[in-house]
């Protein structure tokens, strides 16, 4: 259930929603491999979806979070030019998504949480992806992760966008760290299609409600992680503490639930999403 | 109406008369239907009567939820449920206009409260919960609304054990709910896994156009998945992946055929097969018996296979 202990105290709070995008993408920012590095030991990562090939949009693997056995993944978007390409800018093929659920269904079978870190502008719109199945690969993940008897804690890290970030995104807790976005639509995105001009991304970011804080107000986070003054970029180290302690809190609760009662509380809370009048 | 010059006038619109205003105001508005794709001509009451298809190039036109319901319903059996459910704006969201406003202008030209319409009805004497979405309220996108009612049907079919049909005719989730429409992809899909965990059969039909959030939650995890003849299908839109691949895509990129070839889809069905194609498949999943099917239309043969 929803707390209130979102963190709005620092100098950060003042900023504005498109301000906020930015420092998502700010180029320092820790991103998810950085954030395995310092939250999880003896990461071992794990590729491929044993159907078609290895999406290294996503890393994932088997890890140990405070000594406990854990599956840990999320989308990398690299930090030098070269690693970016790599990494085809954290945005992920249907192999990814395949990969994903092959993974978190071995954390299943061997009883361990998964940890999800999200950091995407979305599922890569390409030819290949879409003819080896973008929307069905999303599609199925969402169905199946719900059935996952495994604890599930999401953090939205930095980019969080539409179905490309939801295919990998339903969890029993969901996180934001302060200054990530979570939305429908990437701002441009959106500002191409609604406005019909690119230029209005400023614009289209503080319509969306895309902010931790607001997204928060909507009911479809649990917690905002709070980052130094500035950004995370600023103080990864204490960036990683409140983290840390967050998702030891947050496990700690999920591990007191039985396995069916996880899938159940997953079910109460996507239930009730949605806002309309009868 | 640049290639006008390409396409020679057919004769049979040359013969009407010269017209004075007065004549042509008696006309009724909206009497003829022009086939946007071969540009055939015929009266709107045929082309009504032939499914909304263009008798003369097989174009699939899109239709209303009602139409559409008629169409695949027996007789007399469809009651709605859940009519009353209506958007509100949690974001208070304004692009080019306000949300509220354009809700209210969707509103007033569907004559519905949103983009999906629901109930229950009989096919073929099988009972089903059926959702189906008009694109003609603010492109068919997916907001709370119809992410509940998707959910509701569902939920129905799972009490009373009746199959679920869903009918997508969608641009995606709607921008103008933000967070909360993508939520809706996940809320629906749960649902699916309930429906498959209930083992009840979830039919889902996909119709012009069938894209993005919608494609990427329920749409796609139906056990058995229809697609009408030529109707766009896919997740990101084909603008978008040109843009970002900086190439031209083939035309029938895309498509319910093109789905069905890469295995995405199980059938690409016709829309004069499609009321006959659910009764069989509805009969056969509920391990009911087959009925004599030679009363309804549209089919000679009692093998359906795909079109290579």
């Amino acid at each position: 259930m929803a707390k209130k202990n979102a963190s709005t105290s620092t100098a950060t709070s003042s900023l504005s929603a498109f301000e906020r995008y930015q420092l998502a993408s700010h180029k320092d920012r820790p991103r998810t491999l950085d954030f395995i590095k310092a939250l999880f030991t003896e990461f071992l990562e794990l590729s491929g979806d044993r159907t078609f090939r290895d999406d290294p949009a996503l890393i994932s693997g088997t890890a140990r979070f405070h000594d406990k056995p854990c599956v840990v993944m999320g989308q990398e978007m690299g930090k030098e030019a070269k690693d970016r390409r790599l990494r085809n800018f954290g945005m992920m093929h249907p192999e990814g998504y395949r990969k994903a659920i092959r993974i978190m269904n071995l954390a299943n079978r061997f009883k361990m949480p998964v940890f999800i870190l999200i950091d995407t502008k979305g599922a890569y719109p390409g030819q290949e992806a879409e003819e080896r199945g973008q929307a069905e690969a999303i599609a199925r993940n969402i169905r199946d992760m719900y059935k996952l008897k495994v604890p599930v804690i999401v953090t939205i890290i930095g980019a969080g966008a539409s179905g490309g970030a939801l295919g990998i995104g339903l969890g029993d807790r969901v996180l934001m760290l302060e200054n990530s976005w979570y939305n429908v639509i990437s701002p441009e995105g959106c500002a191409a299609i609604l406005w019909n001009d690119r230029e209005k991304t400023a614009t289209a970011a503080e319509a969306l409600r895309l902010t931790a804080e607001e997204v928060f107000k909507l009911g479809v986070i649990d917690e905002i992680v709070a980052e130094p003054n500035g950004g995370a970029h600023l103080d990864p180290e204490a960036t990683y503490k409140k983290f840390d302690a967050a998702l030891v809190k947050h496990l700690k609760e999920l591990e007191a639930l039985a396995p069916d009662d996880l899938v159940k509380g997953r079910f109460a809370k996507y239930r009730k999403m949605g806002v309309f009048e009868e | 109406m640049g290639s006008w010059f390409q396409r020679p006038t057919p004769e049979f619109i040359k013969i009407t008369a010269p017209q004075t205003r007065e004549v042509r105001d008696r006309i009724p508005k909206d009497l003829w239907h022009k086939c946007p794709n071969c540009g055939a001509i015929i009266t709107r009451k045929d082309f009504k009567a032939n499914l909304s298809v263009c008798p003369a190039c097989g174009r699939h036109e899109r239709i209303s939820a009602m139409d559409r319901i008629q169409q695949l319903v027996d007789e007399g059996s469809f009651k709605e449920n859940n009519a009353s459910l209506r958007a509100t704006d949690p974001l208070n969201f304004v692009d080019k206009r306000k949300y509220s406003e354009s809700l209210e202008a969707a509103r007033k030209k569907t004559g519905l409260n949103d983009s999906l319409v629901s109930g229950t009805a009989h096919i073929g004497g099988v009972e089903v919960s059926l959702g189906v979405m008009d694109f003609a309220f603010m492109g068919g996108s997916m907001g709370s609304v119809l992410g509940e009612k998707v959910t509701r049907a569902m939920e129905l079919s799972i009490e009373r054990r009746i199959p679920c049909i869903t009918v997508t005719s969608t641009g995606g989730a709607r921008m103008q709910e933000g967070i909360l429409s993508l939520m809706q992809m996940a809320k629906t899909s749960i649902l699916c896994a309930e429906l498959e965990q209930a083992g009840i059969p979830f039919i889902s039909i996909l119709a012009d156009p069938s894209t993005a959030g919608v494609m990427a939650s329920f749409a796609s995890l139906g056990d058995v998945i229809i697609a009408e003849p030529g109707a766009y299908v896919g997740f990101a839109g084909k603008r978008v992946i040109e843009q970002t691949i900086n190439k031209v895509l083939p035309a029938d990129f895309q498509t319910s055929e093109f789905q069905r070839e890469h295995g995405f889809v199980d059938m690409v069905v016709e829309r004069a097969r499609l009321r006959k194609t659910l009764i069989v498949l509805l009969r056969q999943l509920m391990a009911m018996p087959p009925i004599p099917l030679e009363e309804e239309e549209g089919s000679d043969s009692q093998v359906v296979v795909g079109k290579a």
